[in-house]
């Protein structure tokens, strides 16, 4: 398909702003009515003011950095061994097509369900979220990695022998710069759903994080500040993907 | 020194380390047949289960914490036969296909709508695509604040992810059709609709039919998750429900099940894709 052009682009722009902007004000008019949904729907003008006073509120800013560390222990405990293990699944044949269906079963399977058995193996602390974030983490990234490690061509790695690459140059002149994009990838979808992981985890059991935060305001019925954190929440976690898209990007450049 | 070879793609390269995998091809009994690797697999697990059941048989691992297997696969039974698995397994899958059904019955006419008219194609396709890759989960409390504890809420989690892996596999399918094949029908003159019938629809329908595929695994499995966050509905709520009563060999097989469900289902998919449009 030829690349739209600059007038298709503007109106591109054009019918995205209109969309938004008709779909605000039917929230902002249903919320104010309170015509559909009752009080489950506030309106968007006061979800925006809770939105504001979440940010400006330093108990956020706890909750925040209690998922952030979660997320980030979670991911460096699910994202190594991925690495690890997927590398050994796409250079062992036999290794990779026994583990394969049982990677492929466990990495559809909701990781959340796996939530009750890390609360009874660590308790319902953060160490459970950390658990269930690197199950998560763990699956996208050996998948991505198993399949970059099987698309090296072999003549890559024959040109590297015949050059007499030692082991250590060919980690980094062949292996590295194949690898760099499917791991990069991988990371990517592994942050992803370990962000998820995280979240979900806190907003079934937890006592402190943004999952949590959002729980309690559901339980106290200040529907206003929930959809303003679950909105945040989507958002930073959108945000994180589109960051980790960028450095995939640069990858590939790379290449 | 190494006699030199021609490089044919079948002989690996000398001296790599082992890990790497290029080692010669040594035919063992590990590679003799095809279904080796699935029977080393099997072993694996029951090397695994055999180890498990040992940790937890001498005390080495608590009973509350893991189930034995042999105390997991009699659990199954028992949630079959007692607890109502096979009806939680059927309030699962229903609510998956109602919800499906409503994703492809938006989400297909949604998806040609946009390639229709290119120029919402172009505004709405970023929006799609990020929605696709954005944890749409997250926004359960939403939902569960404006349908309740109900199949509403769970249904409506499967529809929202499988409706946009849907529409957009949909949108994308139409717009890969080679214009070649277009201008042909239309020099044949062909009506929109036999356009569409001849043309459009069996060139897009391998992404289409991936869009429908993905969408379903979508759709299960956030519908399970979903059950088990809000203690609602089928295989989701008996997880938790086993957890909550300390049933911990039941919250096992409720998991184990959860993962046999979630595994069939994609091979289901897959072998249902290759049957339709043979490679």
């Amino acid at each position: 398909m030829a690349a739209p052009g600059v007038s298709a682009r503007r109106d591109a722009a054009l019918i995205r702003a209109l969309t938004l902007s008709v779909l605000v004000a039917l929230w902002e008019a249903l919320g104010q009515t309170r015509l559909v949904f009752g009080e489950a729907l506030p309106p968007a003008s006061a979800v925006a003011a809770a939105g504001a006073r979440e940010i400006a509120s330093l108990s956020f800013y706890r909750h925040l950095a209690v998922t952030l560390g979660e997320v980030a222990g979670g991911f460096l405990l699910g994202a190594l061994p991925g690495v690890a293990f997927g590398l050994a699944m796409g250079s062992r044949r036999v290794l990779g097509a026994a583990a394969d269906p049982y990677v492929a079963a466990l990495a559809t399977t909701p990781k959340i369900v796996f939530l009750p058995i890390v609360m009874l193996a660590v308790g319902i602390g953060p160490g459970s979220k950390v658990a269930l974030g690197a199950i998560s983490a763990f699956f996208p990234v050996a998948i991505a990695a198993a399949s970059g490690m099987r698309a090296i061509p072999p003549v890559f790695v024959r040109v590297g022998r015949a050059f007499n690459l030692r082991g250590g140059q060919m980690v980094r002149m062949i292996y590295l710069p194949a690898l760099a994009l499917p791991i990069v990838t991988g990371l990517r979808l592994g942050l992803g759903v370990c962000i998820v992981g995280v979240l979900l985890g806190e907003l079934k059991l937890a006592s402190a994080g943004l999952g949590f935060l959002a729980r309690d305001y559901y339980d106290q019925y200040d529907f206003a500040s929930l959809y303003a954190v679950v909105a945040i929440v989507f958002a930073l976690a959108s945000l994180a993907n589109g960051t980790m898209s960028r450095l995939a990007r640069r990858a590939e450049a790379h290449r | 020194m190494r006699a030199l070879r021609a490089p044919t793609p079948l002989s690996p390269p000398p001296r790599l380390p082992a890990f790497f995998g290029y080692g010669r091809p040594v035919r063992t009994l590990l590679h003799a047949h095809r279904s080796a690797p699935a029977l080393w697999g099997l072993a694996a697990l029951a090397l695994l289960a055999a180890a498990l059941e040992a940790l937890v048989r001498l005390g080495l691992v608590p009973k509350l914490v893991v189930a034995a297997p042999t105390e997991t696969a009699a659990a199954i039974w028992r949630l079959a036969a007692e607890e109502g698995l096979l009806r939680a397994l059927g309030a699962t899958l229903l609510t998956a296909v109602a919800a499906v059904a409503a994703a492809a019955a938006a989400g297909l006419p949604a998806g040609y709508w946009l390639y229709k008219h290119p120029r919402f194609g172009l505004a709405y396709r970023n929006w799609l695509g990020a929605l696709f890759a954005a944890p749409l989960v997250l926004v359960y409390p939403v939902v569960l604040v404006l349908f309740g504890r109900t199949y509403a809420s769970t249904g409506f989690m499967g529809f929202v992810v499988g409706f946009v892996a849907i529409a957009l596999y949909t949108r994308e399918g139409f717009a890969a059709v080679s214009p070649t094949l277009v201008r042909v029908g239309r020099a044949f003159n062909l009506t929109p609709r036999q356009e569409f019938w001849k043309i459009l629809l069996p060139a897009g329908a391998p992404m289409i039919f991936t869009g429908l595929r993905l969408g379903t695994i979508y759709a299960l499995v956030n519908i399970i998750g979903v059950e088990y966050l809000i203690n609602f509905g089928g295989l989701g709520f008996l997880v938790s429900e086993t957890y909550d009563k300390f049933d911990t060999p039941g919250m096992y097989g409720a998991i184990v099940f959860v993962i046999l469900v979630s595994g069939g289902m994609l091979w289901l998919l897959k072998r249902l894709q290759t049957w339709l449009r043979p490679a």
